[in-house]
């Protein structure tokens, strides 16, 4: 049966964690490892992050934060109505950013640590991150 | 002398339910500063590393960082950035920034990001501390 998640927290870096975590224990009830549920951890810390910083720029807010999990697949998506992305494909590349003290590694960690990863934005129109990822031991099972 | 950063509820290890709190410690050797993060690093507590490492580099007059990453149960694009911002602080001033004592958990990232190859990583902080030490000289 098909599990939902809903949560709405104010744009603020302290909830960056209250995200992540929320996250972390929805996958664990489902098939995901240790090792996967610390890298959904660190793509839902980015999705939020971007929110935050670069959606809001850390003015007030809110981020929205869905997921779905069913048979060891969750699908996660992360919104705001902040300024929105310019140029999409700019922002996926590694190392763009503005900020010295930035890495500018969110959407390259995203990518890597998900399956999928789906991003819609305009500028003035807010930011949708999507990013679905299966449990290998799920993948495993199926197979058998 | 090692100073132990503002006590804070902190994860037990590797629980990856745990709220984003960060401990910081700090130890200073000759001219290494030896900076511990306990806890989570991302967008919030980063703020604290920046602080406590910057007001440590000034108050010791150090030159060299060894990030003791064995109490670091998380760690994102922004406590990495935190990191590499210091990193080019020390760097101005000819100095040298080394890790040591990276858990499992966290050497996936800090691979994917690249960091490890501007910043060269070491088993033991003590060992590191030594190393960097006999560069400086």
């Amino acid at each position: 049966m098909k599990n939902t998640l809903s949560l709405e927290i104010a744009s603020l870096p302290e909830n960056v964690g209250v995200a992540r975590v929320t996250l972390a224990a929805f996958a664990a009830l489902d098939s995901f490892s240790v090792a996967e549920i610390e890298e959904i951890k660190v793509a839902v810390s980015e999705a939020v992050t971007n929110a935050v910083v670069h959606g809001y720029r850390d003015r007030p807010g809110v981020v929205m934060l869905r997921a779905e999990l069913e048979n060891g697949r969750l699908c996660i998506v992360v919104e705001d109505t902040g300024v929105g992305i310019e140029n999409i494909e700019q922002a996926r590349k590694p190392a763009f950013s503005t900020d010295p003290e930035r890495m500018g590694l969110g959407f390259v960690f995203m990518e890597s640590f998900m399956d999928e990863l789906e991003v819609v934005s305009a500028p003035g129109a807010g930011t949708r991150v999507r990013m679905t990822k299966t449990a290998a031991r799920h993948e495993v099972r199926e197979g058998e | 002398m090692r100073k132990e950063g503002k006590a804070s509820p902190l994860p037990s290890g590797g629980d990856p339910f745990c709220l984003a709190v960060v401990r910081i410690d700090t130890e200073v050797i000759g001219r290494v500063l030896v900076v511990a993060p306990h806890g989570e690093l991302d967008l919030h507590t980063a703020e604290e590393f920046k602080r406590v490492t910057d007001r440590e580099l000034e108050r010791a007059n150090a030159r060299h960082i060894v990030v003791d990453c064995s109490g670091l149960t998380f760690v994102d694009s922004s406590g990495l950035g935190a990191i590499l911002g210091r990193y080019k602080k020390v760097s101005q001033i000819g100095g040298q920034m080394v890790f040591a004592g990276v858990p499992e958990q966290t050497r996936s990232i800090l691979r994917l990001s690249g960091i490890l190859k501007i910043i060269p990583e070491h088993h033991d902080p003590k060992r590191a501390v030594r190393c960097i030490s006999g560069v400086a000289r």
